[in-house]
């Protein structure tokens, strides 16, 4: 590094310098900057790089190891779905924690002082890569789908309707508005990450090890276990009572930690 | 401009800051002074948003910082260099800054070669920085929005001493183009060169503030004598205070009386100036004496 060199601090063009009034950010670049946010760190690009990697990696193992009969669009759709499941959340949690974990957020809600701003754009990011990463799962997949049953000279099964899709996107978007739960209320990588694995794969075995051996439990089940309801989902057909139970839970166990987690966020010291 | 008016700061029942009251003006580089821990960093996230005040009120060029349609463009800010993604390279960080407060993309290059960081330097993760190569990236982060006004909290840390005189000059600079310079340090020495007025901060509250030279005035002078007893009697019996100190005798005589006091008692001086340098030091360690955090710990 050189440091011979005194410069003069380059200024502007005129043009560009209106020192009278600068227009407000809008929130589409605050938006494309968290876009990128989620990919330029090693971190970032790897975990994108994953979900990727092992949407084509499960195509393959269907493709070598499934029978026949079981080269479905639903089966390739599920191969695909259940990494990105499991991974989605994880982009979720890490676009909120980096803030604090790593102390970014000292330069961001510096240039973006409203943070609701700047909380709303990362959510919106979020949806945008699970959306992405889906629309990407169900479009391998089908390619899958196409080439494996035309190798193998079987008829191409579509026995994934339109409304199967609907409930599986939905039950991944709700994994990812879980991860970011999480991020706002621990503030923290390790922590959120270790919270949403908890929730993901200790919380249900205590439940169903409770519902299999109580059985007031079993029936009390649908209207307090909120991963219950949101497996249930990757299923389908939903009834009006499965939806009330839905909502319920999800207030509990979802709206309601996060309305708590955003209002600290948004008085809390950023240090 | 930053107003800070009567800013109070509450921790439960710790006040880390209380009733900080200073201004900074446009053209001047303001030295905000105090040992770790008497507040500065407190007072400096307040003016920024990024901390809450419990009582009081902050304004920068008229506005409260919440208010300003695109705060980087008006007050660059640097608070803590090492509080950056570790993951990301310098480029990165500074093309996000770029991106958010909507500058030419040029401005990224240009910022890169006015803290001297190389093409290949910018293109390392910052985990890999020095403490120094983190500075030069806080800065160059502060000026890409070409704002009016600079909020720096130990800049100089980290810095060697070429990279540290041209932080000053390039302080200078910004103050002599009209913009408003706020720099908080524990070394006096590095504030001593480079403010033009002070404020000196001691456990939450403002001790003392004002141009420097004035609060260099109040430092005195320092006259050296083979006997320094018999020059410091001579003055003592001329009604000025008279400290000896360093082989001399440091006074709040100005440097003609000591001269009149000097002759009359026929003592011959080896040396007479303003005490700066180690006055401002010792004012600095005065002042904040009483204050201090270690002696208030209960």
């Amino acid at each position: 590094m050189s440091t011979a060199a005194v410069m003069e601090n380059p200024r502007l063009a005129e043009s560009e310098r209106s020192h009278t009034e600068h227009a407000p950010i809008p929130f589409r670049t605050v938006f494309g900057v968290e876009l990128r946010k989620a990919f330029d760190t090693r971190s970032g690009f790897w975990l994108l790089a994953a979900i990727a990697a092992a949407g084509v990696i499960a195509t393959g193992a269907v493709l070598a190891f499934a029978s026949d009969s079981d080269l479905t669009y639903d089966n390739f759709a599920a191969a695909i779905g259940v990494p990105m499941t499991i991974l989605l959340p994880v982009v979720a949690i890490l676009a909120v924690t980096g803030e604090w974990s790593q102390r970014a957020g000292l330069t961001t809600f510096t240039l973006v002082p409203d943070r609701a701003r700047v909380i709303r754009a990362k959510l919106a990011v979020t949806l945008t890569i699970g959306l992405a990463s889906m629309a990407l799962a169900l479009g391998v997949g089908a390619l899958g789908n196409v080439i494996g049953t035309g190798l193998k000279g079987v008829d191409t099964t579509w026995d994934l309707s339109f409304s199967s899709i609907l409930y599986i996107v939905g039950a991944d978007l709700i994994g990812m508005l879980v991860g970011f739960t999480l991020g706002i209320l621990t503030r923290n990588s390790a922590g959120a990450i270790v919270g949403y694995f908890s929730y993901w794969f200790v919380l249900p075995t205590l439940s169903m090890v409770l519902a299999a051996n109580q059985s007031w439990f079993e029936k009390a089940q649908p209207w307090v276990d909120f991963s219950f309801n949101q497996n249930r989902m990757y299923d389908g057909g939903f009834s009006g009572q499965d939806w009330a139970q839905f909502a319920t839970t999800g207030t509990a166990w979802l709206l309601l930690p996060l309305a708590f987690g955003l209002w600290r966020v948004l008085r809390a010291e950023v240090k | 401009m930053i107003i800070v008016d009567s800013l109070t700061k509450k921790y439960g029942g710790f006040t880390a800051v209380a009733h900080v009251t200073f201004r900074a003006e446009p053209g001047r580089v303001t030295g905000f002074l105090g040992p770790n821990g008497a507040g500065k960093s407190t007072t400096m996230r307040i003016l920024v948003g990024l901390t809450p005040a419990s009582a009081g009120d902050v304004t920068l060029l008229g506005r409260r910082y919440a208010d300003l349609p695109n705060p980087g463009r008006e007050i660059g800010v640097l608070l803590d260099a090492s509080a950056q993604h570790a993951g990301r390279t310098g480029r990165e960080i500074l093309t996000l800054a770029q991106r958010t407060m909507r500058v030419p993309r040029s401005r990224v290059d240009e910022m890169l070669e006015l803290v001297s960081l190389t093409e290949d330097e910018s293109g390392r993760r910052v985990k890999d920085y020095s403490l120094g190569m983190r500075q030069r990236l806080g800065i160059a982060t502060a000026l890409i929005g070409d704002p009016e006004v600079l909020v720096l909290d130990e800049p100089a840390n980290g810095l060697d001493p070429a990279g540290i005189r041209w932080m000053r000059d390039l302080l200078r600079g910004f103050a002599n183009q009209g913009g408003t310079v706020l720099l908080s340090s524990h070394l006096l020495h590095e504030i001593e060169v480079i403010a033009d007025d002070l404020v000196v901060i001691g456990n939450g509250r403002i001790v003392a503030a004002g141009t420097k030279s004035e609060l260099l005035e109040a430092a005195g002078t320092f006259a050296a004598a083979p006997d320094p007893a018999v020059l410091a009697a001579a003055l003592t019996e001329a009604g000025h205070s008279a400290e000896q100190a360093l082989g001399g005798v440091r006074t709040d005589a100005d440097p003609a009386a000591v001269g009149r006091v000097a002759l009359a008692a026929g003592v011959p001086l080896t040396e007479l100036r303003p005490a700066d340098g180690a006055g401002l030091e010792e004012m600095f360690l005065e002042l904040t004496k009483d204050n201090a955090r270690e002696e208030v710990a209960a």
